[in-house]
C-alpha cells in the first residue's frame, strides 16, 4: 500500500530529509515516531503527495507519486488519502454536518446527506449533526474529525499526533478509535507521534491479520 | 452552488465584521446610487418637458426663472408680457406656432394653467375621462392633480391667487371639471389647465370696478409667457436676439438655460462623486482587512481543504464567493438606501410633486451599482484569495 525507496527531501534553504525505505501493506498500522523535528511531518506531506519528493520513489495505493501532477494529485489525494489532524480544524462557522458536507465539497464529490449520517453514526456521534464544534467535548470533537476523515472511504488513514494533550485513558480510547475505524474501512493507518505511549498501545500482531510496523525516525538520520 | 453556500456561512461567522463591511461598502454605493438617480431623473423630466420648445419668451428678467417657471412649473415667473406682443410673435416669419401660458392661481397648490389646446397637443396628452375645455371656467386636470385632488367631472372649485397655498380664494368664480388626462409621465400630470380666457376672467371678475373698468382691462389682458417652436432651427441664431432688442420681453433658450443648470450643479455633484468615492475605497479596504484577517485565522481550515482534496483555486473561490456575497448585499443594500436618499431629497425640496426627483425609479445605468460593488469587493478579495491559493499545508502539518 505505501512503498518508498531512496526518499529524500530537501527544503529550500533548510534540511535535506533522508527516509528510510518501507513497505507498508494494505490494512497494516504504520507506526511513524520520532522527536519533534525528525521529519514526520514531511513524509506524511509526501505521502499524501502534497510535497513533490526531491529523490527517490514513492508509491500509495497503486498510484506513483513522484511525477503526479498539482491537479492530479489534489484529486488523487480526494479519494486515497484521509487526514487527522493534530489540531482537528473543525470549522466553527459550520455545524458538525455543515462539516463534513464541506469535506465532500472539497474533494469534489456531491454532497450525500445518508453518507454523512452513516459516517457520523459508524463513530457514535450522529446526535452532534446540528452541534457546533465549540459545543463538543475533545473526544467528541475527535470522533467528528476522524467521521470527516473517513468519510471519503479512502485506502489509507493519516493521523498527526492523534494522543497529544490527552491524558492515558483519552490516548488509549484515541488509538482504539484508530485502530478500529481503520480495520472497519480496511484501510492502512499510518500514526506520526513522538508520544512514547501509542507503541504499548497498539497490539504487535492485531487480529493475527492487519501487521504492526514501528518506524522509527531518528535526528542523524536527517 | 455549494461554494457560494458554504462562504456565506463563513461570511456571517462574523457577524458584526460583515454587516459593518455590508453598510460600509453600501453607503458608498448608496451615493453613487443617488447621484446615478437624481442626474437620470432631471435629464429625463428636462428631456419629457423641454421637448418641442425652442425658445421660451416673457418678461425680462432671469432666462432661467422663465424655464423654470414656464416650463417646468418649479418657480415664480418673472412677470407678466402683454398679449398683444405675444400675438404679433405669431406673425414672425420664423415662428411655426405659439403656445401663451397664464399663471396665477393654484388650488392647493396644484397650479391652474390658462393656455391653449395646442400645450396638451405638445406633450401628446390624452384624456382619461370627460373631455376638453369648450369655454372659459372649465378646467382639465393632470392625472397626478386628479388623484391627489380626489377631484371627479363636473365637480367645482375656486381658485386660490399666487402659485402656492395660502392666498385667497377667489371665491366667485368658480371652475367645472371637465375633463381628466391621462398619465404621461410630463409635467400636465400636476397641472389644472383651463382657457386662457379663464384667467383672465378670474382676475377680472376679482378686480374691475365696473365694466368701463373690465373693458380697459380686457384691452391690456397679457399672459405670463409664450412657449415658441420654430418653422427653421436656423431661427435659433436670430429670433432670440430679435425678441431681446426690439421687445420688452426676453427670449431663453431652455437648452442653453438647462445646460447652464447642470453645469451648475456639476460642482455639486463632482463633490458627492468624490465623497462616494472615499466610501467606496473606505470600504474596499475594510473589506480587504476583514478576508485578510479571516485567511489568517483559518490557515489551518483552509489547509485542511487542501488535505481533503480541494485544488487551490476552490480554496481561493470559497474567499471569492464571501467578497462577491459582500458585494451583492451590499449593491442591494446601496440600491435601496441610493432609492431612499433620492425619495428623502424629492420629499424634502418639495420636487417629488413636480415630477422631477423621486424614489423607486430603476434607470438601466443603475446596472453600474451592482457591478462597482462586486468589482470593489473582488478586487479586494485578490489578494486574500491569493494567499488562500498559496495556504501552504506542510505548514499546517508542522503547526503544533
Amino acid at each position: 500500500m505505501i512503498q518508498t525507496q531512496g526518499l529524500c527531501y530537501q527544503y529550500p534553504n533548510g534540511p535535506r530529509l533522508d527516509f528510510p525505505d518501507i513497505n507498508v501493506p494494505q490494512g497494516a498500522v504504520l507506526l511513524l515516531s520520532g522527536p519533534s523535528g525528525c521529519g514526520k511531518s514531511t513524509w506524511l506531506a509526501l505521502v499524501a503527495a502534497l510535497v513533490a519528493p526531491t529523490a527517490g520513489s514513492l508509491c500509495v495505493a497503486g498510484q506513483t507519486l513522484d511525477a503526479l501532477k498539482s491537479v492530479a494529485a489534489d484529486a488523487w489525494r480526494a479519494k486515497a488519502i484521509a487526514f487527522l489532524p493534530q489540531k482537528l480544524h473543525l470549522s466553527s462557522a459550520l455545524n458538525v454536518y455543515q462539516n463534513l458536507a464541506m469535506a465532500q465539497w472539497a474533494s469534489g464529490q456531491v454532497e450525500d446527506a445518508a453518507r454523512i449520517f452513516t459516517a457520523l453514526q459508524s463513530l457514535g456521534v450522529d446526535a452532534l449533526a446540528q452541534r457546533r464544534p465549540g459545543q463538543l467535548s475533545g473526544g467528541q470533537a475527535q470522533r467528528v474529525a476522524l467521521a470527516r476523515a473517513v468519510l471519503l472511504q479512502p485506502q489509507v488513514i493519516l493521523a498527526d499526533e492523534p494522543t497529544a494533550s490527552l491524558d492515558d485513558e483519552a490516548a488509549a480510547d484515541a488509538v482504539g478509535l484508530l485502530l478500529s475505524t481503520a480495520k472497519v474501512q480496511g484501510a492502512t493507518l499510518v500514526i506520526a507521534t513522538h508520544d512514547a505511549r501509542v507503541a504499548t498501545l497498539i497490539p504487535s500482531d492485531i487480529d493475527g491479520q492487519i501487521g504492526f510496523q514501528p518506524l522509527r525516525l531518528l535526528r542523524n538520520q536527517l | 452552488m455549494k461554494t457560494l453556500a458554504f462562504a456565506w456561512r463563513y461570511l456571517w461567522s462574523r457577524p458584526l465584521g460583515a454587516a459593518l463591511n455590508v453598510l460600509l461598502l453600501s453607503l458608498g454605493l448608496a451615493s453613487i446610487t443617488f447621484l446615478l438617480l437624481v442626474g437620470h431623473q432631471l435629464s429625463k423630466a428636462f428631456e419629457r418637458d423641454l421637448a418641442g420648445i425652442d425658445v421660451v419668451v416673457g418678461a425680462k428678467g432671469s432666462p432661467m426663472q422663465l424655464i423654470l417657471s414656464g416650463v417646468l412649473h418649479i418657480d415664480v415667473p418673472p412677470g407678466n408680457v402683454p398679449l398683444q406682443a405675444v400675438r404679433a410673435l405669431e406673425k414672425h416669419p420664423l415662428v411655426a406656432s405659439v403656445i401663451p401660458i397664464s399663471l396665477g392661481d393654484n388650488f392647493r397648490s396644484y397650479r391652474i394653467v390658462g393656455t391653449s389646446h395646442d400645450y396638451l397637443t405638445l406633450y401628446g396628452a390624452t384624456l382619461a375621462q370627460g373631455r376638453l375645455w369648450d369655454q372659459s371656467m372649465q378646467v382639465v386636470l393632470g392625472a397626478s392633480a386628479a388623484a391627489k385632488l380626489g377631484a371627479g367631472l363636473g365637480q367645482t372649485f375656486a381658485g386660490n391667487h399666487g402659485l402656492g397655498a395660502g392666498g385667497h380664494a377667489h371665491g366667485d368664480s368658480t371652475y367645472t371639471v371637465v375633463g381628466i388626462l391621462a398619465p404621461s409621465g410630463s409635467v400636465l400630470d400636476r397641472l389644472i389647465l383651463t382657457d386662457s380666457a379663464s384667467v383672465w376672467k378670474v382676475h377680472e371678475d376679482f378686480t374691475a370696478l365696473d365694466e368701463d373698468d373690465r373693458k380697459a382691462m380686457e384691452e391690456e389682458r397679457e399672459v405670463t409667457m409664450a412657449l415658441v417652436r420654430y418653422k427653421t432651427p436656423m431661427a435659433a441664431l436670430s429670433f432670440p436676439r430679435f425678441v431681446n432688442t426690439t421687445t420688452e420681453m426676453q427670449a431663453a433658450a431652455p437648452a442653453l438655460e438647462i445646460t447652464r443648470l447642470l453645469n451648475m450643479m456639476g460642482l455639486g455633484t463632482d463633490v458627492l462623486r468624490a465623497f462616494a468615492g472615499v466610501l467606496l475605497l473606505t470600504a474596499a479596504l475594510s473589506v480587504f482587512i476583514a478576508l485578510w484577517s479571516a485567511v489568517r485565522e483559518r490557515r489551518g481550515d483552509l489547509a485542511l481543504l487542501r488535505m481533503l482534496g480541494a485544488p487551490p483555486g476552490k480554496v481561493a473561490a470559497l474567499l471569492l464567493c464571501e467578497a462577491v456575497w459582500l458585494g451583492l448585499l451590499a449593491a442591494a443594500l446601496g440600491l435601496l438606501l441610493g432609492q431612499g436618499f433620492a425619495a428623502a431629497l424629492g420629499w424634502f425640496l418639495k420636487l417629488d410633486s413636480t415630477l422631477l426627483i423621486g424614489g423607486m425609479v430603476w434607470p438601466s445605468e443603475l446596472a453600474v451599482v451592482p457591478a462597482l460593488a462586486l468589482g470593489v469587493s473582488l478586487g479586494a478579495a485578490l489578494l486574500p484569495a491569493w494567499g488562500a491559493y498559496r495556504v501552504s499545508v506542510l505548514e499546517l502539518l508542522q503547526s503544533r
